[in-house]
């Protein structure tokens, strides 16, 4: 009965686990020199730094889309889709590929700030996104 | 005797069924006639990869509404895709490149992709589905307030707001359910 439970348990926790695995691998390949860091504070106040996107004129930060909250759901300026929080604990499916997770940052990344994030920036945003 | 008129009155009655699905067929835009299967409709999306990728943003647009030289140029140009970054590698682009060539407007003959055909130039690779000839004299009697000034809408473009088969390639008026207002007859 007891091994049952523990089973469960681990079930239950699997989805945890694999975002948590993922982002690991994926910062461990940002890192360049052994011993940097990323924080969630230099993640933080990127999220609402605006930037002035080339060819709509338009003041755009990550939080346009996603909003300022990680918990919350976003939704894309022009499209309206609906974006699911960025909050590793309100939304743990998220960042189970490091394929996809580096597909966004390319995009958006572009997309916002007119050029690609550094690999500093992103294990940044990532170590913010665990934080919340 | 008896068995005789049964059988006849068997016959008779797979018939009337038979044509009156015909009649249904027809109206769901699938209907076979005489030796030659017709499809009245594009073809369904059947492409992982196509329909994961790009329907992360949007409706998955059944490849026969465009031809082949509009979506070579349109995976061609995912960096500035209608001003969004939907850039992909290479071998996913390769892969939904072939793809959507191989069942693209030009290439796989059905009735609504011989009308898209028609309303194009040959030597214009359009990229907007929703401001394509036909697609415009196809919505021109229902007023933007029910699309554009629709926020459970918000554009032509969002297929699957109103059309509920549009998954299935089914696009007929009876499948219409515009939100907050409802079906939409003619």
């Amino acid at each position: 009965m007891k091994i049952f439970t523990v089973v469960l348990l681990c079930i239950a926790a699997l989805p945890a686990q694999a975002s948590e695995t993922a982002i690991t691998q994926v910062q461990d390949s940002y890192r360049t020199e052994e011993g940097s860091a990323f924080a969630a504070t230099r993640g933080k106040s990127m999220w609402t730094q605006s930037f002035i996107q080339k060819k709509s004129g338009k003041q755009v930060s990550c939080a346009t889309c996603h909003t300022a909250d990680l918990k919350r759901a976003g939704s894309h300026i022009r499209t309206g889709k609906t974006i699911g929080p960025m909050a590793t604990t309100a939304n743990e499916e998220r960042f189970n590929d490091p394929a996809k997770i580096e597909k966004w940052f390319l995009r958006n990344c572009k997309w916002t700030l007119g050029r690609e994030c550094t690999a500093q920036e992103k294990g940044d945003f990532l170590s913010y996104f665990q934080s919340e | 005797m008896n068995k005789r008129i049964f059988a006849g009155a068997l016959i008779m009655a797979a018939s009337v069924s038979l044509s009156v699905s015909g009649i249904v067929f027809a109206d769901r835009d699938e209907y076979e006639r005489g030796l030659f299967k017709r499809t009245g409709t594009v073809p369904a999306v059947a492409n992982k990869l196509y329909a994961t990728e790009c329907g992360a943003c949007h409706f998955a647009y059944q490849p026969g509404w465009l031809p082949a030289r509009s979506w070579k140029k349109m995976v061609g140009e995912l960096d500035d895709h209608f001003g969004e970054n939907a850039e992909l590698d290479q071998e996913s682009r390769d892969a939904i490149t072939q793809y959507l060539v191989t069942e693209a407007a030009d290439v796989k003959p059905n009735r609504k992709s011989r009308k898209i055909l028609r309303s194009i130039r040959d030597t214009d690779a359009p990229q907007r589905i929703s401001t394509l000839r036909y697609m415009v004299s196809k919505h021109d009697e229902i007023p933007a307030r029910l699309i554009t000034g629709n926020a459970k809408v918000g554009s032509a473009a969002n297929c699957i707001a109103c059309h509920k088969g549009a998954s299935e390639g089914q696009f007929n008026e009876h499948g219409v359910n515009i939100p907050g207002y409802g079906p939409w007859e003619d």
